[in-house]
């Protein structure tokens, strides 16, 4: 009779975070686990609410782009983008052709600096140290080009209601060329260090499943979705901005299990060199702003304007009264909800793999808790 | 809201005519799978607002997750607006096949809001919800967990809502 007592296990309670370095920021979760397998996780977030949607309530529209920023901090130029282009949908604001190009370059530029970090950040959480001395090798480089347009690393503040804050420097065009062969040759040495490597690969095959249904129903969306094989990318889906001038193919997965969302992004990067290399060559001279007041005030309404970030379907929900600042402005982070699919992910993994499925998922907590 | 089932025809002729015609057929579609239920649906700079009571949500949602005239099965996002005389819920969502996007808005009573979980529906909304419940005070009937989210335990008051002292308000 006691020795059947003492094989009975007992589920332990495993606290992780929130000051654990894998966990990308400030996230909490608590796992429940019997022996080596998780049997459910809890999360827990809110340690970094900054109240941003309220904050921005009592913030004129133009100095709303400077909260954007801090959202998401690994993609600010998307974030703007689609701050401007809510209050531009409510304006009806025609935004010059140039500004137009300028936006989809860097913003795809933000992308790719985005996948670089994810890249070496999955390195680390699979126990490689090399790829985060290339992943932020070549994310640098872009940083530097960013620095050059806007003035800053990362909190650029850039895009305007109608516009850019200002043309391009002289030296963009010739930074540029040499910053898309440092990418292309980055990302072919990432790929060839890290996408098929043996280790690389029994860490991360079959683990962290979710199929397509499921992932659709907790909301997941960007590379995230696409990795479990559902071709949706509002670039194409429903393009905004001039997207539809492009020509660059959705990589998919056919699993959706961590390597099929890391590989998705690795091939994400190169489908954004091809958009910034034929942006490069279509963009026009031109004003970089449309006629608009400074102090923007949209009419009465309310508008929803969402665009694909490098995490997803990053949404925005405006409402106007008339004035100079938002009656109310609902954020729709995509981290937030790929968040919500962990504990599905993570039901039955191994404890040693919680780590690989949270850094795949690839949260930013500026975001999630907003 | 009563006077959509008089001027139903009546908006139709505007829409065929002010609206693009793609729109305008989505819009009639509409009125058809859910001609049994009290709604008024418009459209506003290309966005195809719905607006029902909030006895019928659940039954209209799911309609509109199934048929497959919509097929919409992304749940993109749930707010809560806070106006003068009542709550708003909107809801966003996305056909990721078809490629639409409908929102659905339900008023809410000001002293007591009160609304439907929809968690049966989609998955993707339990955080949505908890964060309605977290700032703005929102009762989810038959979510099963609507415990703080992004504020802590001992938070007192509804950081979202219009009269609480933003400004003035002090933690220590």
């Amino acid at each position: 009779m006691t020795n059947q007592q003492s094989l009975n296990s007992v589920d332990m309670l495993l606290n992780m975070g929130p000051q654990h370095p894998s966990t990308h920021g400030v996230f909490r979760m608590v796992l429940q686990i019997d022996g080596e397998r998780v049997i459910d996780v809890d999360p827990y977030i809110g340690y970094l609410h900054r109240g941003s949607e309220k904050l921005s309530e009592g913030e004129q529209y133009a100095q709303i782009v400077t909260l954007f920023d801090r959202l998401d901090y690994l993609a600010n130029f998307n974030n703007e983008l689609v701050f401007c282009m809510a209050v531009e949908k409510l304006m009806e604001v025609e935004i010059p052709e140039r500004a137009e190009y300028i936006r989809v370059i860097l913003c795809e530029l933000n992308r790719i600096a985005s996948h670089f970090l994810f890249y070496g950040t999955m390195g680390m959480d699979a126990g490689a140290s090399t790829p985060i001395l290339y992943g932020f090798r070549d994310r640098e480089k872009i940083q530097s080009v960013f620095e050059s347009v806007s003035g800053a690393r990362m909190m650029h503040n850039y895009f305007r209601i109608g516009g850019v804050k200002e043309d391009l420097p002289t030296d963009f065009f010739e930074k540029i060329y040499w910053l898309i062969d440092e990418i292309k040759k980055g990302v072919d040495q990432a790929d060839s260090l890290l996408s098929f490597n043996e280790i690389f690969l029994n860490r991360t095959r079959n683990i962290g499943l979710i199929n397509a249904e499921d992932a659709i129903d907790y909301g997941l969306t960007g590379p995230n979705l696409r990795a479990s094989g559902v071709s949706y990318d509002l670039r194409k889906n429903d393009p905004y901005s001039i997207y539809e001038r492009f020509d660059f193919d959705i990589p998919v997965g056919d699993r959706g299990d961590v390597w099929d969302r890391y590989f998705v992004r690795v091939q994400e990067i190169r489908e954004s060199v091809k958009i910034i290399e034929q942006a490069l060559k279509q963009i026009p001279d031109g004003e970089i702003t449309a006629n608009v007041r400074r102090i923007a005030r949209p009419p009465e309404g309310d508008i929803f304007a969402h665009a694909e970030n490098p995490r997803g379907d990053f949404g925005v929900y405006l409402v106007s009264d008339g004035s100079d600042k938002p009656y109310r402005l609902k954020i729709r982070p995509p981290s937030f909800c790929n968040l919500m699919a962990l504990r599905h992910m993570m039901r039955n993994a191994y404890v040693s793999d919680a780590v690989m499925i949270l850094g795949s998922i690839d949260i930013v907590l500026g975001e999630v808790d907003r | 809201m009563a006077e959509e089932e008089t001027t139903e025809s009546i908006s139709e002729e505007e829409v065929s005519e002010d609206l693009d015609p793609i729109l305008a057929e989505r819009i009639s579609i509409l009125e058809n799978i859910l001609s049994t239920y009290d709604i008024s649906i418009s459209s506003f700079l290309g966005e195809i607002n719905i607006h029902i009571q909030k006895i019928d949500l659940l039954d209209i949602l799911t309609i509109l997750k199934n048929s497959p005239e919509t097929l919409c099965n992304l749940f993109l996002c749930l707010s809560i607006v806070d106006y003068e005389d009542r709550f708003e819920a909107v809801y966003h969502l996305q056909s990721t096949t078809l490629n639409h996007r409908y929102v659905i808005k339900s008023s809410l009573d000001k002293d007591k809001p009160l609304i439907s979980s929809c968690i049966g529906i989609w998955k993707g909304c339990d955080w949505y919800e908890r964060e309605g419940h977290d700032l703005f005070g929102v009762v989810f009937e038959g979510h099963p967990n609507l415990s703080p989210l992004l504020l802590y335990e001992e938070f007192e008051g509804y950081p979202g809502r219009k009269d609480f002292p933003f400004n003035d308000y002090k933690e220590w």
